[in-house]
């Protein structure tokens, strides 16, 4: 019977072979709604957060937002200078970052080439626990241990308070460090062995080999997780709103409270300001300000990874 | 037993000036030591005692027993799997790298035991140094390749740094064609530049022997000679070890070879490297005193 086909049946795919090439089709359609609702979601974010932040800056000058200091913008009368919340933005983010980068680095290269496996495998869930711990807990456990114990002991330069931003910097900086050990482990990770090899081959001691070769070899991924790193610490809000307190000071001291951004959109939103207030929208412009930092830094975190990439081959 | 070899050597010489056919192969009269025909003296470098390679619980290689002469050039041959990377890797203590590994018997390096207490893991990598199956050049400029082992072996100063960087990028044969683009990416150079300045690196530690895994396998056949000419250019000062799959390449450039198989002991379900014939290369290409030897060579001779 078979033979009796006609020619062309030869190129044309048999019962199983078609379903296959369904499912195949299912599949694709599915991935492409799945992609095109990641655009979307994006998309809605940003209109949904321009249009309030361009009536915002209907009734707020822009130079009163971008040239002035004092931020007092729930009051009667009140002030729009944003300033005091980039200063307390930036602040906290150093100070986290100040921990979490070096901290996370080190303990990347003592697993990556200190550690013996044993170790290793006793320390990993250490670090998956400590990024697990909601940020809620480490809020109180900034007010009620690094306020009291860490903060108030290693800040020379004036007396700390119950609320500050080096607390809430320092908790934050401990919160993000499994993710910097992480993604810098990965990018150590992905320097080949071959080149750690050669150093050793050549009499280089571990802290030469991690420092000479692994360093500079996986210099971009590990920028790109300082990047990542800063990103996180700027949108933190939990752990901020408890521990800095909630009064922009506009102040370079990192003993004072201080309140950043994320954490004036957090401690805004609680409050019950009426949706069609100005007070409302001032939520909108700050968050715009909070996307457009965080965009910039992710656009450049890419461009010093293709900047640094290193072509092993 | 070193009068025996020397005699088969030196009766390769008398037969035939030039390069004498050996099982299909020419072997260079280069290879054979001392033409004046009296005893040359072999002084023994290194020299591996009851060796023995665990991976976990499975044994890769056993009872290798091999001396490294000085002047000479060491292969090791046979086919893969058979334990020749893990030996060479015993040679200068990278096993210790590999978690896993575990290495008995000892290798006793002018005098010393490697794995014995008066031994530094790191001055051992630095007397008997390495060359790898891929370039493997750090992602740094040509100069700070050169320059990295050095740097890492004690302070010099920028000119010594720059004097050593030449002397060993001359050393290696590669000066004339990077000596104006030092400060260019190791990468910008071709694989076998890239594996020349490698050994250029190597050379910069001043090494007492240099081992080579394969050296050329990455490489095409204009490059692969240029680095068996700088094998011989350089045998001289630094004693050479290289494992190769690459028969012709044994026969031309070594002067001893070790011929490794695999067997399965009766207790391992896995296959375990062995030495079988370690004998001057004339005698291992020409007349091999163990079968298996004959029917591996004359098999991938062709
Ligand atoms: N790092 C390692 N871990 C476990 N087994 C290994 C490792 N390296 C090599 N082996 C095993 O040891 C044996 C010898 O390997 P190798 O020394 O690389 O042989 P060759 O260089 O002769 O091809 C092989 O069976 C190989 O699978
Ligand atoms: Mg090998």
């Amino acid at each position: 019977m078979n033979s009796t086909l006609p020619e062309k049946h030869i190129l044309q795919p048999s019962g199983l072979k078609l379903r296959q090439q369904r499912t195949e089709v299912v599949i694709k359609v599915l991935l492409a709604v799945i992609a095109a609702s990641c655009v979307l979601i994006t998309t809605g974010v940003v209109v949904a957060l321009v249009r309030p932040t361009i009536d915002f800056f209907g009734e707020v000058g822009i130079t009163e937002f971008l040239f002035t200091t004092d931020w007092f913008p729930l009051y009667e009368p009140p002030d729009f200078g944003v300033w005091p919340l980039v200063v307390g933005t930036f602040t906290v983010m150093l100070i986290a970052v100040i921990i979490a980068v070096p901290g996370g680095l080190f303990v990347a290269f003592f697993l990556s080439e200190y550690a013996s496996p044993r170790t290793k495998r006793y320390l990993k869930p250490f670090l998956e626990i400590l990024a697990g711990v909601p940020t809620v807990v480490f809020g109180f456990f900034a007010l009620n241990f690094i306020a009291p114990n860490v903060a108030r002991k290693i800040w020379v330069f004036s007396d700390v308070g119950f609320y500050s931003a080096l607390a809430a910097g320092i908790t934050v900086g401990l919160m993000i460090l499994p993710m910097m050990t992480t993604l810098a482990e990965d990018a150590m990770a992905a320097v080949p062995r071959s080149l750690i090899d050669g150093a050793y081959a050549l009499g280089a001691t571990k802290r030469e080999t991690c420092t000479g070769v692994i360093f500079p070899a996986g210099l971009s991924g590990i920028i790109a997780a300082g990047v990542i790193a800063m990103s996180r610490a700027i949108g933190e809000t939990t752990i901020v709103l408890l521990a800095a307190g909630s009064t922009a000071n506009f102040t370079f001291n990192a003993g004072e409270p201080m309140q950043t951004m994320s954490s004036f959109i957090g401690f805004a939103g609680l409050g019950d300001q009426p949706t069609d207030s100005t007070g409302y929208r001032t939520i909108f412009a700050v968050g715009s300000m909070l996307f457009i930092i965080t965009f910039g830094l992710n656009m450049l975190s890419q461009r010093i990874v293709t900047r640094f990439r290193e072509v092993y081959e | 037993m070193v009068e025996d070899m020397n005699k088969v050597m030196n009766s390769g010489v008398s037969s035939s000036a030039s390069p004498s056919k050996v099982i299909g192969v020419s072997v260079y009269s280069d290879n054979v030591q001392s033409a004046e025909g009296n005893t040359p003296a072999l002084e023994m470098i290194m020299e591996s005692q009851d060796l023995k390679v665990h991976y976990g619980s499975y044994l890769a290689v056993r009872d290798v027993n091999l001396q490294v002469h000085k002047n000479e050039i060491t292969a090791l041959i046979g086919p893969s799997g058979c334990g020749k990377s893990t030996i060479l890797r015993c040679f200068n203590r990278m096993n210790d790298l590999i978690p896993t590994a575990k290495v008995s018997g000892s290798v006793i390096y002018r005098g010393i035991d490697l794995y014995g207490p008066d031994a530094n893991a790191g001055e051992v990598r630095r007397r008997i140094g390495m060359v790898f199956q891929k370039p493997n050049p750090f992602p740094k400029s040509i100069f700070d390749n050169v320059a990295f082992g050095p740097r890492v072996n004690g302070k010099p100063s920028k000119q010594e740094t720059e004097e050593l960087v030449e002397r060993s990028l001359k050393r290696a044969a590669l000066w004339d064609e990077v000596k104006d683009r030092l400060k260019q990416s190791a990468f910008s150079l071709s694989g076998g530049q890239q594996q020349r300045l490698c050994i250029a690196r190597a050379l910069a530690v001043d090494p007492d022997v240099l081992l080579m895994d394969e050296p050329c396998s990455a490489l095409d056949p204009i490059a692969t000679g240029r680095i068996e000419d700088l094998m011989h250019e350089i045998k001289g000062e630094y004693p050479i070890v290289i494992v190769t799959h690459n028969m012709q390449q044994a026969a031309r450039v070594s002067n001893r070879t070790a011929f490794f198989n695999t067997e399965v002991d009766a207790d391992a379900t896995r296959p375990t490297g062995v030495l079988v014939e370690y004998d001057s290369t004339q005698k291992i290409f020409s007349a091999p005193s163990d079968p298996r030897t004959e029917q591996y060579i004359s098999g991938r001779m062709g």
